[in-house]
């Protein structure tokens, strides 16, 4: 009793502030006046992620899912390369194979955006500290806003559909990708820096040279993450009519389909892993990735020799930036 | 022209860094211009580096030695003052023009290496050219030259994860060398090696700086260090330079009590040499003297053996009493068909841990010979021990001429042939 009568006396002390009227009507504005952007914005990555989307359900879905086993493979391990071709032959039995590949684009296409927005802004953070500070609030804001609250936004700028679907999956899983670029960046040993200063080197170069290939185990770490949180998003953007395994879990959420709730649950996971362990690979310097950041550092210029050369001493595999802090031994 | 030359430099971090120099030239201490906020890491610093010079800064953790070399090159900017190097004001220079002044006249060697793990050792090597913007193969072969100069063109394809301290940072000087700078700064080049791969990097870069005359900046924390590779040397306390002068200087007048304690902790053994301890030689015997008036001038000087000159300035050989007695007793009509032992020679240049052992013998005078073995001197007996124990040297001009300095030798016998 006396508790009803405190609360209602602290409401009444402190004014309502309107901020979701606020929001509304910001967003009415910018819908107004920028309508024309969003359409070309619509447009482009609509085209974008149908045109891979047809690619990649162009082949036969065997011969793909066997090309994809391959890709893992090589870039990880056999064993992988055999797990994966009976999970993605799963879900070609599973008759999930089609809204796998509409979500697979859409991952694709929106992590591919959210990695060339993040990974510039991650190099800009780790050279400022102001825009590290400024964005952290900004970064913090995106991870934890739920996600179901970008979808509302995104359907009023864009409509129901595949767009608002990538550009919500976008929002929500470019934060890694900064944050793990500028970590990366800030954790390459200031020494060697200083090194590149001290030969002359111009900052352009430092950043191409070494702190980018340094960095880049990190960064690749960050890439990883953000596949798998657009992944996740991906599903969630069935919501808003977003095709793929989204809108088969939506489905059947709202035919109460036990079955085929499960089907494209287990679809989802598969996919998961598949990206997840894939993209890792490429983060842990391992097998025949270790020469990328060596090739890196010459700028990409190498010719053939230069880059057989480190993929050849890439065979007796050093782990990166550890020697620094490793003992001295003597010499001979 | 002086290869570097600073004049009045200033480092001061943190707050209000310009108010805290004027507080500093007008006399301020650094405790009272560090309760406002600001650190000063080198107060005031002048010095010139002369062309070929290896330059050693030395100072306590912290005294900041690293700092002034930083601003030597550059990647610190000073808070007051001006750095020459060669003819170019480096301090006066654009972002630009610091960047080719560092490419074309001045490369640096890390403490801890600073090598890049991702390249090769030979890419490492070739970094400086690379930057420059020398062509492959050009500077591929440069690099591999480098290399070959520290020894390691061996290890040219490996990462230099594989590799131990010491030739990682063989690696760290090849870069440098390559790079074809007059100027190399080594900030604590050596100090993360133990103490054996330290001292053989010592010796080659000594090597390398009188083969190839490079002009070196050289930090260390070690006493021992500076005086066995500096030409110069400037000691460091909390930012200020107190004392600039040769290793000999420095010993011989320090120029305070801080400069007198770190004295204390050198190695002699390993600082001071032959040069240090030797005394004026005595004037050799000649091989024609008598036996006779050799062995009555020994006795008279109580010593237990005699130079034999070779008439050139260079000692044959050593005469024993005993031996000259005998030459006496079988009525021989001078020294030279005596058997003579063989000098223990060294050099001017000997530590005098390594004088130990010659010294340790008594029956033969050490002698200390230049490069064509000519005599310079000798050491003394226990003058050795003396100088390790820190027993001050008399001054050479009160050195008594009567008494015996060499004990078991001089002989103030004149080469000249008597009877
Ligand atoms: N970036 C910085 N910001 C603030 N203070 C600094 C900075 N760099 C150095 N200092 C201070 O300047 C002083 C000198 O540092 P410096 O690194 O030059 O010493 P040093 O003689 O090289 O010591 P060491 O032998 O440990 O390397 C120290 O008191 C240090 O705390
Ligand atoms: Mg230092």
């Amino acid at each position: 009793m006396a508790d009803t009568v405190f609360r209602a006396a602290e409401d009444g002390a402190l004014p309502q502030i309107p901020v979701g009227d606020w929001i509304d009507t910001g967003f009415d504005w910018v819908t107004e006046n920028f309508s024309p952007v969003f359409d070309v914005i619509s447009d482009v990555t609509e085209a974008g992620v149908e045109g891979l989307r047809d690619a990649l359900l162009f082949p036969p879905s065997i011969l793909l899912a066997v090309l994809l086993a391959v890709l893992g493979g090589v870039v990880r391990s056999v064993r992988f390369g055999v797990v994966s071709l009976l999970g993605l032959l799963l879900l070609i039995s599973m008759r999930m194979w089609e809204p796998a590949m509409a979500t697979l684009a859409l991952v694709l296409v929106s992590a591919l955006i959210a990695v060339a927005i993040g990974i510039p802004i991650g190099i800009a953070a780790a050279k400022s500290d102001r825009v590290s500070s400024a964005l952290r609030p900004v970064l913090d804001f995106m991870q934890t806003m739920p996600a179901f609250v970008y979808l509302v936004p995104a359907v009023t700028f864009f409509g129901i559909g595949l767009v608002p679907g990538v550009v919500t999956t976008i929002i929500f899983a470019m934060p890694p990708g900064v944050r793990l670029t500028e970590l990366g960046i800030r954790q390459v040993d200031q020494e060697l820096v200083e090194a590149g200063h001290a030969f002359g080197s111009p900052p352009g170069r430092i950043l191409r040279g070494i702190q980018l290939p340094l960095a880049l185990p990190t960064i690749m770490a960050g890439v990883n993450q953000v596949i798998m949180l657009a992944l996740s998003m991906a599903v969630i953007a069935g919501l808003i009519g977003a095709a793929g395994l989204g809108g088969v879990v939506v489905t059947s959420i709202s035919r109460l389909d036990i079955g085929l709730g499960f089907e494209g649950g287990l679809s989802v996971v598969i996919l998961a892993i598949y990206l997840d362990r894939l993209t890792s690979a490429f983060g842990q310097q391992r097998g025949r990735l270790g020469a990328i950041p060596s090739f890196l550092s010459r700028g990409g210029s190498v010719g053939k020799g230069g880059l057989a050369a480190s993929s050849r001493s890439a065979d007796a595999v050093t782990p990166v930036g550890t020697d620094q802090n490793s003992p001295n031994r003597p010499a001979r | 022209m002086p290869a570097v030359h600073a004049e009045g430099l200033f480092k001061v971090f943190g707050r209000r860094t310009a108010e805290a120099v004027d507080r500093l030239r007008d006399g301020a201490s650094v405790a009272d211009v560090r309760e406002r906020g600001a650190t000063p890491a080198v107060i005031d610093v002048s010095f010139t580096v002369e062309p070929g010079e290896i330059f050693v800064v030395m100072g306590l953790s912290g005294s900041g030695k690293s700092t002034l070399l930083r601003m030597l090159n550059g990647l610190l900017e000073v808070t007051a003052g001006t750095v020459h190097v060669g003819e170019a004001e480096l301090t006066a220079l654009d972002e630009k023009a610091l960047r080719r002044l560092r490419q074309e006249q001045m490369s640096m060697v890390f403490q801890h290496f600073a090598l890049f793990p991702h390249r090769s050792v030979l890419d490492n090597a070739a970094y400086a050219l690379e930057v420059r913007g020398v062509d492959r193969a050009t500077r591929r072969a440069r690099a591999q030259e480098a290399l070959a100069l520290v020894g390691l063109d061996q290890w040219a394809d490996q990462k230099p994860g594989q590799l131990s301290g010491g030739m990682k940072q063989r690696v760290g000087l090849a870069r440098a060398l390559a790079a074809d700078t007059d100027l190399l700064l080594m900030d604590e080049a050596f100090s993360a090696l133990d103490p054996l791969i330290r001292r053989e990097m010592q010796d080659q870069l000594l090597e390398l700086q009188a083969s190839l005359g490079k002009t070196i900046v050289f930090i260390t924390h070690d006493l021992n260090e500076a005086m066995r590779l500096g030409d110069r040397i400037a000691i460091m306390r909390d930012g200020r330079v107190v004392q600039i002068g040769t290793p000999d200087q420095i010993l011989e007048t320090p120029a305070d009590d801080y400069v007198k304690q770190f004295l204390a902790d050198v190695d002699r053994g390993r600082v001071f040499t032959a040069r240090h301890v030797m005394v004026e030689a005595p004037t050799l015997v000649a091989p024609a003297a008598a036996p006779a008036h050799v062995l009555r001038t020994m006795q008279e000087h109580r010593s237990g053996s005699v130079l034999v000159g070779d008439g050139d300035g260079r000692v044959a050989g050593v005469a024993t009493e005993d031996a000259v007695r005998a030459a006496v007793a079988t009525g021989a009509p001078s020294l030279a068909g005596l058997a003579l032992l063989p000098p223990v020679d060294v050099r001017a240049t000997t530590t005098l841990s390594d004088l130990l052992a010659p010294a340790a013998q008594d029956e033969v005078p050490v002698t200390v010979v230049d490069d064509d073995g000519r005599l310079l001197g000798v050491v003394p007996r226990g003058a050795v021990l003396a100088a390790l124990g820190g027993v001050p040297r008399p001054a050479p001009s009160a050195a008594p001429a009567s008494a015996d300095p060499v004990g078991a030798t001089a002989m103030a016998t004149k080469e000249t042939t008597r009877g």
